[in-house]
């Protein structure tokens, strides 16, 4: 870390904690997981090393997809740090719940469009949460966070991806949630085609038929 | 004298393998909690034998309640009842009886959210407003916290519920049900002599986590036979509960509330009291475990709830009385909460 000056943070998030810094003149974010006190520490820096090293790759994997993400600029392992690019923004959080009902439409087709073309390398984001993707002024969206991340083409991974980014819409944005996701779907269709996105959904219903105690359980009574 | 002017709620707990009758009043003091709970002669829950020792012992347990708070049925106001989420024959065996009461005395019939029930109680007795809740027990795993008129569930597993998972490991390791010691009990014993972290899938999924491949994986390594039953008992809780721990701690983090409550049968258990307690610490929020005797499924936590839904205007009439097996927590309404 020696070459990164000034370290300001800006997030203390559950899992890392992210710093604002310089880096040879550019501004970067310095995303750094510390140890967690409360698990063993041999399961805590197995899981800490695990999700450095995967997050980078996936990253790198999103870009190859056309998915746009922050440039990452050095990893260290020892510390669990990922150097990488400032994404000058807003979170879609922030945003999702006042643009109007028109930008909302596009900007979820937009965000289906981008899991559809990650599904489509076999990056599975794990953790689809509107906090996790950053619209910037040239209207591009980033997705960061690759933390949860996996590399799978199986149906049951992006499934569960996409149940997740159902769940987080419901929890955070339960006004809009299920305009919302269709929206994403039909970004997703417009990538991966009907008959794919037919069988991923038809996987989330079976996803979501797992869980205890779920209305859609009822089904198959 | 005093008490006969008082208002009382009777609370009758069967979702499960626990058949609980409780007592408070409208002040949210609890008189009464009693209970009786089935204890498989093998293997686990079976919901029709279940129903069948809850509908035998009801006669029982109401009465011990009644006794222990030193009421009068007539002296009942309302009578509430565990409408849901959990299993059908133990539902309706509980809503039988809350009918029976109900009509019999003509007072009003309130159906109560079982997992709301079990968040209520742990703010009640320990002093919690606005909590992150930890809801672990054996058929359920989640974690919620209130956000504008409802409860949200922030995470929960995509498979098992924890209690369960411990409970079926316990089973397959031979531990025996012993009267008044849940088998998790058991396990938690025996971790304390383990200090061998045995590799076993680690699984998070967003908020959400999954228990099913952690299961097998420890249940195999039991079967192969070359760990300590004592290392996989640890291991199975340091992972297990590393997890939850995890997604706690995210909720938390995302919701930035002040207080952190551990709730359900689980809850009993130290190893994740202590967990807890540490991501409490680190985000600066009280950490607040419920107390044994409400920890586990109990008559005394419908009744409170019965209390705060009935004075905000909730009743049950006798046709939406019906069991709701899968009546989720962010289904219900919680209007003395704003």
């Amino acid at each position: 870390m020696a070459e990164v000056a000034s370290q300001t943070l800006i997030k203390k998030g559950a899992e890392a904690r992210l710093y604002l810094a310089e880096w040879h003149g550019r501004k970067v974010i310095v995303k750094m997981r510390f140890p967690k006190k409360y698990r063993p520490s041999e399961l805590d820096e197995q899981i800490r090393v695990y999700r450095t090293t995967h997050e980078s790759q996936l990253m790198h994997e999103a870009k190859l997809a056309g998915v746009p993400t922050p440039t990452i600029f050095l990893v260290d392992i020892s510390k669990a740090a990922i150097t990488m690019e400032f994404i000058e923004g807003n979170q879609v959080k922030q945003l999702l719940d006042k643009i109007s009902t028109e930008e909302r439409k596009k900007l979820c087709i937009k965000l289906g469009e981008l899991i559809g073309k990650l599904h489509g390398q076999g990056v599975i984001h794990g953790d689809l949460t509107t906090s996790n993707m950053i619209l910037n002024a040239d209207d591009k969206v980033f997705l960061v966070d690759f933390g949860l991340g996996e590399k799978s083409i199986e149906l049951e991974a992006k499934g569960v991806d996409l149940h997740l980014m159902k769940r987080a819409l419901q929890s955070t944005h339960y006004k809009f949630a299920e305009e919302c996701f269709q929206n994403v779907i039909d970004g997703y269709s417009k990538v991966r085609g009907a008959e794919e996105t037919t069988k991923v959904l038809e996987k989330i219903k079976q996803i979501e038929r797992r869980g205890r105690y779920v209305a859609e359980r009822r089904e198959e009574e | 004298m005093k008490r006969a002017i008082e208002a009382y709620c009777l609370g009758i707990e069967s979702t499960a393998d626990d058949f609980g009758v409780g007592i408070s009043n409208f002040k949210g003091d609890i008189i009464a909690n009693a209970s009786s709970s089935y204890i498989p002669e093998e293997g686990g829950i079976h919901p029709r034998e279940a129903a069948r020792h809850h509908a035998e012992a009801a006669d029982e347990v109401l009465n011990e309640a009644l006794t222990k708070a030193e009421v009068k049925p007539r002296d009942l106001n309302i009578v509430a009842f565990s409408q849901g989420p959990g299993l059908g024959p133990c539902l309706r065996t509980g809503a039988t009886v809350a009918r029976a009461l109900s009509s019999y005395l003509n007072i009003p019939l309130v159906g109560v959210n079982h997992s709301i029930a079990h968040i209520e109680i742990g703010k009640l007795t320990t002093g919690a407003h606005d909590p992150v809740t930890l809801y672990v027990s054996g058929g359920n795993t989640m974690v919620t916290a209130y956000d504008c008129g409802r409860y949200r569930v922030f995470g929960e597993t995509l498979d098992i519920a924890l209690g369960n998972c411990l409970d079926v490991f316990a089973r397959e390791a031979g531990l025996k049900h012993k009267k008044g010691t849940p088998l998790g009990a058991a396990i938690e014993q025996l971790a304390t002599k383990g200090d061998k972290l045995i590799p076993l899938p680690y699984v998070v999924k967003g908020m959400d986590i999954s228990l099913s491949g952690l299961l097998t994986a420890a249940t195999t390594a039991l079967n192969k036979g070359k760990c300590r039953l004592e290392d996989l008992c640890y291991s199975l809780q340091e992972h297990a509960f590393s997890m939850v721990t995890e997604v706690t701690e995210r909720a938390l983090a995302h919701t930035e509330k002040r207080e952190v409550l551990l709730t359900g049968g689980v809850a009993a258990n130290r190893r994740l009291q202590a967990m807890i307690a540490v991501i409490a610490e680190e985000h600066g929020a009280l950490f607040k475990t419920v107390p044994k005797e409400f920890a586990t499924d109990n008559g005394a936590m419908i009744a409170w709830t019965g209390v705060l839904a009935y004075t905000n205007g909730i009743v049950t009439p006798l046709e939406n009385s019906y069991a709701k097996l899968r009546w989720r927590i962010e289904k219900a309404d919680v209007p003395w909460l704003k």
